[in-house]
């Protein structure tokens, strides 16, 4: 079972792409254009100050050249305070270099951040259906920040680099360009060994990467299936698993470290090599009066600054890479196309109005199916050939086992897919050429399972529409007689929910969903009314605050309780995605088919039980 | 013992690597101070007019001492890093360790995303702390005190004066470290905002949808992505002077040194190659005065994620093995080898109360399953099923004396033995990222494991007939959790899985759910063999299911309220029959 971890470790999250994609550079470089100014500052600041760390060097070569041996003390004070002075500025330039491109990357990342985020909200279910949402949450943050990296300390601190080496060889050349030559002499040897550095620390960087994955793949799965691993007795052959992945971890750690250990000291070689040679010409140059002292002492000086750019190029290399991989991903998001999205010509007819706009109050309309066939996965038909009529003010069940396709109707109707074959029309327009804020603006929504997030809940009620005002909230919430739990609570309204709402019962939260879809007032009202058991106190509030969200609307209920059914106007029966029978409770009964045999059984079953009251 | 007398012994079982690093770093610290020296004397002699030969020497000289340096810099970094990744390892072992042993409650009260970085951030701090802290200590402390000592040698009035912006220089790490690391953790604070508000969303995106919420989501988006931004200027106006304020007070000392220096010089008081070294050294000195707050930073902070890593290496776990002696069952015969001798295993739950913390689970609850029965338990769901059948293999741990298999407590037996002879399939069957075969052989033991075993306990399981669609059959990956298999497939691996292990006693938790009932009926008559020379204790939803058994036990809030065949308990015409009736009706729709 050691290769497990192997396995584990092929999640796409951890594969690292390619080091450098020119493709994804330029797309990735777009994000800056709309800040040029603040970039172009940061690049002039970093050049600014780039050229003033050049000073400390060539002051000391006039202080040795000129001021000391004249024993000119107003000179050594002249350059002090040119030292000062350049100091101060160098320090303010590097203060406005960090603090504009910071900002900037973070302005980036808050863009990007943005755009991640209202696309994930246009995206279709059938995205959401098959990514889960860790990983997109990872989109949101991780790979961002990655990125932010790239901006800040990549990108720029680059062009910082590169100028402080063309200002050091540039001075070197001005000052002496024969013993400049001489020390641009090492370069080859530094430029072999950084390639032979950055070229084993790419792969060694990769092979730690895989094995920290590894590592983190086993552990997560052996925290989360810890019962299983116990029941099992698996500890002992884990914990060897575990020391392999663990020991290859190390392995490749340790053969990181001799890249390191070797790279470090081998550019300090190169540097002293460069010191030596000055020293051996340009000491022999100073006898011969071919060259000042002070020259000499700046050329070690300058040595010394010479390779640090060089080495840190390198280290970006790891920055470059990290970037590459997170903006595929992140991109190949972003170029996820939104299939269901307003249509065309609904689109055209309102250019002026915002894509989610405040929703004009509408009508119920005439809600027909025609001849609906759909799929979640290509072949396996979930409804077939489905053909239905709502009038307004209609009150219709549907009823069926589960799979039958009962759900799939509420969603396409809301448009969360696209039927396949057939149309959904209201007041005769195919929905698909209706704006999706005018389609779905119709319909009150309440689902089985209750999602409430971590707001009040008064925002729970509201959500996020503010014309619904405390008021209001208040109004929803005694109508659904939900203000009977929620006035026992100390901060009534106002209390805050725990994530998902945990604090609070499943008889609770649909009290609450209830009173949103009330708040929202909207003309359809749309139930998947709930299966799981709550007690007999809730199930009576429940069944009183069903009657009133359905008072003077057109509703679409999946319903399991018969005093929900037996409300109805009409009743759809769903059986393997057919629609097999639909009536009213008498007519069905009469018709002696599928519904007739569900109702005799649950009677019996029930016997004189408050659930079936109605039977005549 | 206290948390670091624990961390040091870890690290004295490498006292080999970190004494040969220690001499590295003296070795490679005096030679990297040697070369001023050496520059020192070049100059000198330059400015006094000095032969051809001898400054060639010089540069020699140089030259091979940078690389005697270089030599002993590697060693060190390999060294003493290197026992730092060994440390690491053992770590990371022990900490795995400790986990195995916690029970399932332990896990359950901990977030796994918490036990995590426990395991991988706070680990990592610590193994900075014991490697690049204990590293960069020494290289500073020795190089500072050389580095001074011969500074003072060449001047003593300019060493002071040019000191005096040192000790700002660690003052300002100091600060700087502690305040952005409090800025740090508010930004991060805001980016689980941020996580939160994504998850929210994206799993509430079908009510967002209905009622139009999109922007609204956006604009709260918008309010914390702004706030993110907010807290990150807060930070980054920190980190703007941070560095640049460090180059600008070494900086200052570079120009005490220049001005002054070359007023010595003038005045005669100083050489110009003493001017030069004392210039380099200065230049030494800029990284341990950075390094000096920035260690101390590392060593805070490891201390304080040790202390983390400790929690959960010191918790006692609920569950664990008796004292050996408590094995014995009173006639002499020790209980592992007992009960390998028979071939059936009797149940016994007698006046069994449990509750998680306050709320009572189980109540009162005794029952009988005798050895090669199989009995039946229905009930609505938090009626306690679950919590029963998990006393049995002690994922809970049971009051003493409430739970026997063969007359003996289950809490005198090894876990070993216990949860050796048990077979169990859990509701929500959790499969490893690995193939089938290797998820159903998990507890296999030696021979058990064979290809052919696996291939029995798969067929008994009816899982053959969907591997022999599966293009690589045994060999398929099933995924993160099983996600590649239907929902029936996993249950069926499951199935397989506690068969496998060839129990004596079989516990099925509502193990068919997801299998249709056609596929149902297939599993438990191919079962009925394997089920005929075991205690099978199985929990459904579903009559079909629990009808043939030997005992149905209905559980109602955590008590035994119904016991009996189905025959009987459908005469009795209480919550089972209802049960019964309701099913009925449902198993008529799915035929019709």
């Amino acid at each position: 079972m050691t290769d497990n971890a192997a396995h584990a470790a092929t999640h796409d999250e951890e594969v690292l792409g390619k080091a450098y994609d020119a493709r994804l550079m330029r797309r990735l470089l777009t994000y800056l254009r709309p800040y040029r100014p603040q970039v172009a500052l940061a690049v002039a600041a970093i050049i600014g100050h780039s050229i003033l760390e050049l000073a400390p060097p060539y002051l000391t070569k006039v202080v040795i050249d000129r001021y000391i041996p004249a024993g000119d003390l107003s000179g050594l004070g002249f350059i002090a305070v040119l030292f000062f002075v350049a100091l101060t500025v160098s320090f303010a330039l590097e203060y406005v270099q960090t603090w504009t491109m910071q900002m900037t990357g973070q302005r980036i990342m808050f863009d990007l951040r943005m755009q991640i985020y209202t696309h994930l909200q246009r995206l279709d279910l059938r995205f959401h259906d098959r990514h889960p949402v860790g990983r997109m949450m990872t989109r949101v943050t991780t790979d961002v920040d990655v990125l932010n990296e790239l901006f800040t300390s990549g990108v720029v601190s680059v062009f910082g680099d590169l100028f402080t080496l063309v200002g050091i060889m540039a001075v070197l050349v001005w000052m002496d360009w024969r013993l400049a030559l001489m020390a641009f002499s090492v370069l080859p040897l530094i430029v072999l060994i950084t390639q032979w550095f950055r070229r084993n620390v790419r792969d060694s960087y990769r092979a730690v990467r895989t094995w920290l994955a590894r590592i983190n793949a086993f552990l997560q799965e052996r925290i989360t299936g810890n019962a299983t691993v116990q029941l099992f007795r698996r500890e002992e052959r884990d914990r060897v698993a575990f020391d392999t992945i663990n020991a290859g971890h190390r392995d490749a750690n340790v053969q990181s470290i001799f890249y390191y250990a070797v790279f470090y000291p081998a550019v300090e070689v190169v540097g002293a090599l460069a010191a030596a040679l000055l020293l051996w010409i340009g000491g022999g140059w100073v006898i011969e009066d071919a060259l000042t002292l002070g020259s000499l002492v700046a050329f070690l000086q300058y040595s010394q600054r010479f390779f640090r750019p060089i080495s840190d190029m390198s280290e970006k290399f790891n920055v470059l890479q990290g970037a590459m991989a997170s903006s595929e991903r992140i991109f190949a998001l972003l170029d996820t196309p939104v299939e269901i999205a307003n249509s065309r010509t609904a689109a055209r007819d309102d250019m002026a109005r915002p894509a989610f706009g405040p929703v004009a109050q509408t009508t119920a309309g005439v809600i027909r199916f025609e001849h609906v066939t759909f799929a979640y996965v290509q072949g396996e038909p979930v409804l077939r050939d489905v053909s239905f009529e709502i009038q307004p003010g209609q009150r219709v069940a549907i009823v069926g086992a589960t799979g039958s396709g009962k759900t799939t109707i509420v969603n396409l109707l809301l448009r969360f897919y696209d039927v396949q074959e057939g149309r959904i029309t209201i007041d005769g327009a195919d929905i698909r050429s209706m704006r999706l804020d005018e389609l779905r603006g119709r319909f009150g929504l309440v689902l089985q399972d209750v999602h409430l997030s971590s707001g009040t809940l008064a925002s729970n009620v509201r959500l996020g529409r503010e014309s619904i005002d405390d008021a209001a909230v208040r109004r929803a919430v005694e109508a659904v007689r939900a203000d009977l739990f929620i006035d026992r609570l100390p901060r009534g309204l106002d209390t805050r929910l725990a994530e998902r709402g945990a604090t609070l019962s499943v008889g609770q939260k649909q009290l609450v969903s209830f009173a949103r879809a009330l708040a929202f007032d909207r003309p359809v009202l749309i139930l998947d009314e709930a299966t799981s058991s709550v007690d007999t106190d809730t199930e009576m509030l429940i069944r009183d605050a069903l009657t009133t969200l359905m008072r003077g609307r057109t509703t679409l209920a999946i319903a399991h309780r018969l005093s929900t059914i037996q409300d109805m106007d009409r009743i759809l029966v769903m059986h393997k995605g057919h629609l097999r029978e639909s009536g009213s409770h008498q007519e069905l009964l009469a018709g002696r088919g599928i519904y007739h045999r569900l109702y005799e059984l649950q009677f019996k079953a029930r016997g004189t039980t408050a659930l079936a009251p109605a039977a005549s | 013992m206290s948390p670091l007398r624990r961390l040091l012994g870890y690290m004295a079982r490498y006292r080999r690597s970190f004494l040969l690093g220690f001499v590295c770093i003296v070795l490679s610290t005096g030679i990297a101070l040697a070369g001023p020296w050496v520059l020192k004397y070049a100059i000198d002699d330059l400015t006094a007019g000095v032969t051809m030969g001898k400054v060639r020497m010089y540069a020699l000289g140089l030259f091979a001492l940078t690389i005697v340096g270089a030599i002993f810099r590697f060693l060190m970094r390999r060294i003493i890093i290197g026992a730092s990744r060994d440390i690491e390892f053992d770590l990371r072992h022990d900490f795995f360790t400790a986990l195995q042993r916690l029970d399932l409650a332990y896990f359950q009260r901990n977030r796994t995303g918490d036990l995590m970085s426990r395991a991988t951030s706070d680990l990592n701090a610590v193994r900075m702390m014991v490697g690049p802290a204990v590293m960069y200590t020494a290289t500073t402390v020795l190089g500072f005190i050389v580095a001074v000592g011969l500074m003072l040698s060449i001047d003593g009035r300019l060493t002071l004066l040019t000191l005096v912006p040192l000790p700002f220089v660690s003052i300002i790490v100091r600060y700087f470290g502690s305040a952005i690391h409090r800025r740090f953790e508010a930004i991060q604070e805001q980016l689980s905002e941020i996580s939160a508000q994504t998850q929210e969303t994206l799993s509430a995106v079908r009510v967002i949808r209905a009622y139009g919420q999109e922007q609204y989501a956006i604009e709260r988006f918008r309010l914390a992505n702004e706030e993110y931004v907010r807290r990150n200027k807060g930070l980054i106006r920190l980190q703007g002077a941070y560095y640049p304020s460090m180059g600008l007070l070494m900086g200052f000392a570079a120009m005490l040194v220049l001005w002054l220096g070359s007023r010595e010089v003038v005045a005669g008081r100083m050489t110009l190659g003493e001017l030069v070294a004392f210039n380099a050294y200065l230049m030494l000195l800029s990284w341990p005065m950075i390094a000096f707050g920035w260690v101390t930073n590392l060593l805070q902070r490891g201390m304080a994620s040790w202390k983390r890593m400790l929690e959960v290496m010191d918790a006692v776990p609920a569950v664990a093995d008796r004292v050996l002696d408590d094995v014995d069952c009173g006639d002499g015969v020790v209980v592992g080898a007992d009960l390998k001798v028979r071939p059936y295993s009797a149940i016994e739950f007698r006046n069994l109360t449990f509750a998680y913390g306050d709320h009572v689970v189980l109540r009162d609850v005794s029952a009988v399953f005798p050895a090669g029965t199989t009995t039946a338990i229905v009930g609505a769901t938090g009626s306690g099923k679950s919590t029963l059948l998990g006393l049995l293999p002690r994922l809970h741990e049971p009051p003493r004396g409430t739970v026997f298999i063969d007359g003996v407590d289950v809490l005198d037996m090894p876990l070993e033995t216990l949860r050796g002879a048990i077979g169990f399939v859990p509701q929500e069957p959790f499969l490893f990222s690995a193939s089938i075969a290797e998820n159903v052989a998990f507890g296999a033991r030696g021979a058990q494991g064979d290809r052919d075993r696996v291939e029995e306990a798969a067929g008994l399981a009816r899982l053959d007939k969907d591997l022999s669609d599966f293009p690589k059959g045994y060999d398929t990956l099933v995924g993160e959790r099983g996600i590649t298999l239907s929902g029936g497939q996993k249950q069926r691996t499951a199935i397989a899985r506690a068969l496998a292990i060839d129990p004596r006693i079989l516990v099925m938790d509502d193990a068919l759910s997801s299998v249709d009932t056609y596929t149902e009926e297939e599993i438990l008559s191919r079962l009925a063999a394997v089920m005929r020379e075991r205690t099978t204790i199985l929990v459904s939803h579903r009559v079909s299911t629990v009808r043939g058994a030997d005992q149905i036990l209905v559980l109602d809030d955590g008590r035994i309220v119904e016991r009996g065949t189905h025959d009987a308990l459908v005469r009795h015409n209480g919550l089972y029959a209802d049960l019964y009736r309701k099913q009925l009706l449902e198993e008529e729709l799915e035929a019709s």
